[in-house]
């Protein structure tokens, strides 16, 4: 028993994907608490997908290199952002609906067009994920990938959490509320791309919400969302990585899927705020 | 005597003045206010009076620099108010806030201290001072450390009275701070700005309830896009003028 649950660790590429999986889980898991304050889960999702064909023209263009994949997806991110953003401005639809339709539409095009190229098995690796797969350089890119972007939350705490409290006082404050945004979505399509390796474009949105979602379910406290989520995501994504291997399962549904039974857990019977607690004892709410 | 915090200037001798003169804001094409002027000073109490859509948030907004001014100036102590200015706090109607969110009474009042402490600096002891004599004031010692999705309406805007007051700011502008409070709230929070203004603070408020505006308020500013009377309550607040403000309907309409 003992040695099937520890056979995993001896592999070099176990021990990159489980390293890799607590880098990318905490990251995003530490991520996912501004998503969740921003109520931003449904835009995210949508940039998510935007990545796939920024992808397939990087590849098109200049081949799969270490940094062609992300910058890519990066671009391809921000043009539909800004896309987006644009058509809602020059028409009367909403944001939304614009995003909708050019991440869509952009979506099919890298789909048709990886499979042009004739990398039909990388496709499968863009969307669901891939973490076995790793190299040493793709896990030195997310290590910095993971630095930069929790450096600068973390450094910026103080004003994010005024901007996405309440926007308007913060400006009344001093607070540059428009250029925060903008800089707090580009952090957030930065860490998307990180986690593309190990669940994909098609995933990634439920790494980059759900760790921060179940927190918010046990606790009131701003710190323990932040490090909480941390906590959980990267916790939740090396297990799911060995429970992947234990059981003969795919790496990135896997860590989607752990992440979503903790939070199934949370919602159900969270002191607090869980269903359950929540069904036992309605008077204490009214009293409050 | 120096006032050694001098978050109000009633024991200063002079009186610091705000002024507006010929405001017009546009939303798009739409002009929202046009033509907008008077003038008020610390120690006032001003409630801001017209039908729905009549410019009185957006007024609210232009004053605390959040909406681009199309024509006219606003002049604090003289100058031109930038972007923001510490002395000046803009209290949001309540039902636009979050009260889900994740944070502290002591949370939200901190966030008055922003302009003092800065993006990265921990707070200092005369932040943590202005604090907590903030929150004492407005009597939520008790409640210091509760969610704010627990408190009472009365509750939730005291909350907002002491991050303005944490902030020092001189001037607060409240948007409908009365609506949806009940009565014993109301009345608390009438005696809490009486307070305010004694103390030298100016106050100007979007006001709803017809009844209570001559016990509240010192000044009125009639609106109705445009500045239909402003003075003392008891020249301004008058049959006359309302029913220029808000049409023949009477007031009920609003």
């Amino acid at each position: 028993m003992i040695e099937w649950l520890m056979e995993p660790l001896q592999h070099p590429f176990n021990q990159r994907a489980i390293l890799a999986a607590l880098l990318i889980g905490c990251t995003n898991g530490y991520a996912s608490a501004f998503v969740v304050l921003k109520k931003s889960a449904l835009k995210v999702g949508s940039l998510s997908h935007a990545l796939l064909p920024g992808i397939a023209v990087a590849i098109l263009v200049v081949g799969l290199h270490d940094w062609s994949a992300f910058l890519g997806s990066l671009f391809a991110a921000l043009l539909i952002g800004l896309g987006s953003l644009a058509v809602s401005r020059g028409s009367r639809l909403d944001q939304d609906s614009a995003l909708a339709i050019l991440y869509t539409a952009a979506f099919s095009g890298g789909i048709i067009l990886l499979r042009r190229i004739g990398v039909t098995q990388e496709m499968e690796a863009w969307l669901f994920g891939n973490i076995m797969g790793l190299r040493d350089s793709d896990l030195w890119t997310n290590f910095w990938i993971s630095f930069g972007a929790l450096g600068v939350l973390t450094a910026l705490h103080r004003p994010l959490l005024m901007t996405l409290f309440d926007a308007e006082v913060a400006a009344t404050l001093g607070v540059p509320v428009r250029a925060l945004n903008y800089l707090l979505l580009a952090v957030l399509i930065i860490v998307l791309i990180s986690s593309l390796q190990a669940v994909g474009c098609m995933l990634a949105v439920g790494l980059l919400v759900t760790p921060a979602a179940t927190v918010y379910l046990l606790t009131d406290s701003t710190h323990a969302m932040f490090w909480g989520g941390a906590l959980l995501g990267g916790l939740a994504s090396a297990f799911a990585v060995l429970a992947g291997w234990w059981l003969n399962i795919e790496q990135g549904p896997a860590i989607v899927l752990v992440l979503g039974a903790v939070f199934a857990l949370a919602f159900l019977f969270s002191p607090k705020y869980g269903l359950l607690s929540r069904a036992t004892a309605p008077a204490a709410r009214n009293e409050l | 005597m120096l006032n050694p915090v001098h978050d109000s200037c009633a024991h200063c001798d002079h009186h610091h003045e705000l002024q507006v003169e010929g405001l017009a804001v546009r939303y798009r094409e739409v002009d929202a206010l046009r033509d907008v002027s008077f003038s008020t000073s610390c120690g006032a109490c001003v409630a801001l009076i017209g039908p729905n859509g009549a410019g009185k948030s957006t007024l609210l907004k232009a004053i605390a620099g959040l909406l681009p001014v199309a024509a006219g100036r606003i002049l604090w102590r003289g100058t031109r108010v930038a972007r923001w200015s510490r002395e000046i706090a803009y209290l949001p109607q309540r039902e636009n806030v979050d009260w889900q969110f994740p944070i502290t009474v002591r949370g939200v009042v901190r966030m008055g201290r922003f302009p003092q402490a800065g993006w990265w600096r921990p707070f200092a002891k005369t932040d943590e001072a202005a604090i907590c004599r903030a929150i004492d004031m407005m009597g939520l010692k008790q409640l210091e450390h509760r969610q704010i999705s627990q408190l009472s309406g009365g509750q939730q805007q005291r909350v907002f009275l002491a991050r303005a007051l944490a902030q020092e700011a001189h001037v607060l502008l409240l948007d409908e701070p009365f609506t949806g409070l009940d009565r014993p709230s109301k009345a608390a929070l009438a005696e809490t700005l009486k307070q305010i203004t004694h103390e030298g603070r100016l106050v100007i408020a979007s006001h709803h309830d017809m009844d209570t505006v001559r016990d509240i308020y010192d000044e009125v500013l009639l609106l109705r896009r445009r500045a239909v009377a402003f003075g003392p309550v008891a020249e301004v607040f008058t049959e006359d003028k309302l029913n220029e403000t808000f049409g023949p309907n009477g007031k009920e309409a609003a």
